[in-house]
């Protein structure tokens, strides 16, 4: 009986979060498009619906009603497969993201998050370098020049920088003293860790930038050099799959910085869930701030800023401190 | 040796630009001048809504005009057939008993037309024009083949005062032979021998 009522709300909870980031994500489009236009003066979408509201369930019919397109070059089953990879991955990663504190439902505590892993970030790290498998997989079975060399630079890139992302949250797990996100979340009830580690956070979010494959560090797509990169020749719903992928990421980066530096869902006054979609809100504004502002980076320049700047940095981050854990009163 | 080779063609900066404080500084005068366009009115002119004057040389529909005098400019010459890169103009020639010359049926096919504007330029009556009228879309292709009626509208168009039977040396109702602007009597070749 217990058993069954934990997988009716373990279904109910993973129901509600794919729902949910599912209707976020379409909207994020929006908001970027919007806020995108409007910091370079323009309109955005404004034709479907009050504000373009509608303009996501427009372009979801458009996807869904393509036509599917696979080269008769592609390989067939590598290529359909890629696109699930990266949209798959990214959902997973939600998995582990604490939405808020344990609640009481008919007498019965239900925690909220739908598994809460003894190893929550090696999952998160895990997950993230299985989705460039997607990218470098799907521009390896494209059969395209293009694509091809968007997919490479896809894995190079996130050998570069999976690196700095990894070293930037040791300090975070040294001062939590533990992997669950859960416990991380717990041990920033005072303090949020953006305070104490301000390197880790920089290089953190740098990092995850690079892997979620956004400007500055959308050298795998670089729409100008490369057509659109590793998803040059996909088309319908598993070019949608790619986008989805890629604003799911965006969440998906929110929800990290949320958790790791930004206190997760601790907050005065409102409740927890709304704390936490607020702080992914503020990340996600910010990185289409970033798209609005930055150029891209020369591939020299984003391999020089991973190994040169970011790793050496990180690794001095972890022993200072190590030091201060050590011998301070942190 | 590959860096000191790309370094070669650098400028080398001043202290002043590489340190690490100009660079944040730089980094934030970019976000603080997006940011301050964020509030500033969008430019967009909503198309349906605003229509913009398009400039007159503007390039689209292209139409057949009339001389100042109101009668057909068309020559039927096959020049902007000949030089039409896409082959949409097509026509057969024809002459009228008064001499000049006419398409007998003339025929633009816009669902190839590039807008180029060649056929303008090869016409030596100004008759073919390109017009700013590019609201010219159809649901059915056929439908963007015009037919001379179609095409042929009131006016001079662009060209408002030329009228090709005043200058070329062709009898028509218009001129006889001799009567045409900068042209001298004929001769008679049997009386001007030395």
């Amino acid at each position: 009986m217990d058993t069954l009522l934990g997988l009716i709300v373990l279904l109910i909870k993973i129901a509600v979060m794919l729902g949910g980031l599912l209707l976020a994500a379409s909207y994020l489009v929006w908001l970027e498009r919007k806020l995108l236009a409007r910091l370079q003066i323009r309109l955005g979408p404004n034709r479907a619906g009050i504000f373009g509201l509608l303009q996501p369930i427009a372009d979801a019919i458009k996807l869904l009603t393509k036509e599917d397109i696979v080269p008769s070059a592609a390989d067939g089953f590598i290529f359909r497969l890629a696109p699930a990879v990266v949209a798959v991955t990214a959902l997973l990663m939600f998995a582990v993201v604490p939405l808020g504190p344990d609640i009481r439902v008919f007498g019965r505590a239900v925690p909220m998050v739908i598994t809460d892993l003894n190893v929550g970030l090696l999952f998160v790290f895990a997950l993230s370098s299985l989705g460039v498998y997607g990218v470098a997989l799907g521009g390896w079975a494209s059969n395209s020049k293009f694509a091809l060399l968007g997919g490479i630079r896809g894995a190079a890139q996130m050998i570069s920088y999976e690196l700095a992302l990894g070293l930037s949250l040791v300090p975070v797990v040294m001062l939590a003293g533990s992997f669950s996100l859960t416990t991380i979340v717990d041990a920033q009830a005072g303090i949020p860790f953006i305070v104490l580690q301000p390197v880790s956070f920089a290089i953190f979010v740098i990092s995850a930038m690079a892997e979620s494959k956004r400007i500055p560090f959308d050298l795998p797509e670089a729409e100008n050099e490369l057509g659109a990169g590793f998803h040059t020749e996909y088309s319908g719903m598993r070019f949608g799959l790619f986008f989805l992928g890629e604003y799911v990421h965006i969440q998906v980066l929110g929800a990290l910085t949320a958790v790791f530096f930004l206190g997760g869902w601790h907050g005065p006054l409102l409740p927890p869930v709304v704390w936490l979609m607020l702080k992914i809100f503020i990340v996600a504004v910010i990185m289409i701030w970033i798209r609005g502002t930055l150029p891209r980076l020369r591939y020299d320049q984003l391999m020089a800023l991973g190994w040169k700047v970011l790793i050496p940095a990180s690794l001095i981050n972890i022993v200072v401190t190590g030091a201060f854990i050590q011998f301070g009163t942190i | 040796m590959s860096e000191d080779k790309l370094k070669t063609d650098e400028k080398p900066l001043k202290p002043t630009e590489s340190s690490g404080w100009s660079a944040l500084k730089a980094l934030a005068e970019g976000f603080a001048t997006t940011a301050k366009h964020l509030a500033r009115k969008p430019i967009t002119e909503s198309y349906p809504e605003v229509k913009r004057q398009l400039p007159e040389r503007s390039r689209a529909r292209i139409v057949l005009t009339h001389d100042p005098d109101g009668r057909e400019r068309c020559v039927a010459c096959y020049l902007c057939s000949a030089v039409c890169p896409v082959s949409c103009i097509s026509m057969q020639s024809a002459e009228q008993p008064n001499g000049r010359r006419y398409a007998r049926w003339f025929r633009i096919n816009f669902g190839r037309c590039i807008y180029c504007g060649l056929c303008e330029e090869a016409c030596p009556t100004s008759a073919i024009q390109l017009t700013p009228d590019f609201e010219n879309i159809q649901r059915d292709i056929l439908t963007l083949v015009f037919e001379k009626k179609d095409l042929l509208v009131e006016g001079c168009g662009k060209d408002p005062s030329y009228n090709y039977y005043e200058h070329a040396g062709v009898t028509t109702d218009q001129r006889g032979k001799g009567e045409h602007a900068s042209e001298t009597p004929p001769v008679n070749v049997k009386s001007n021998l030395p």
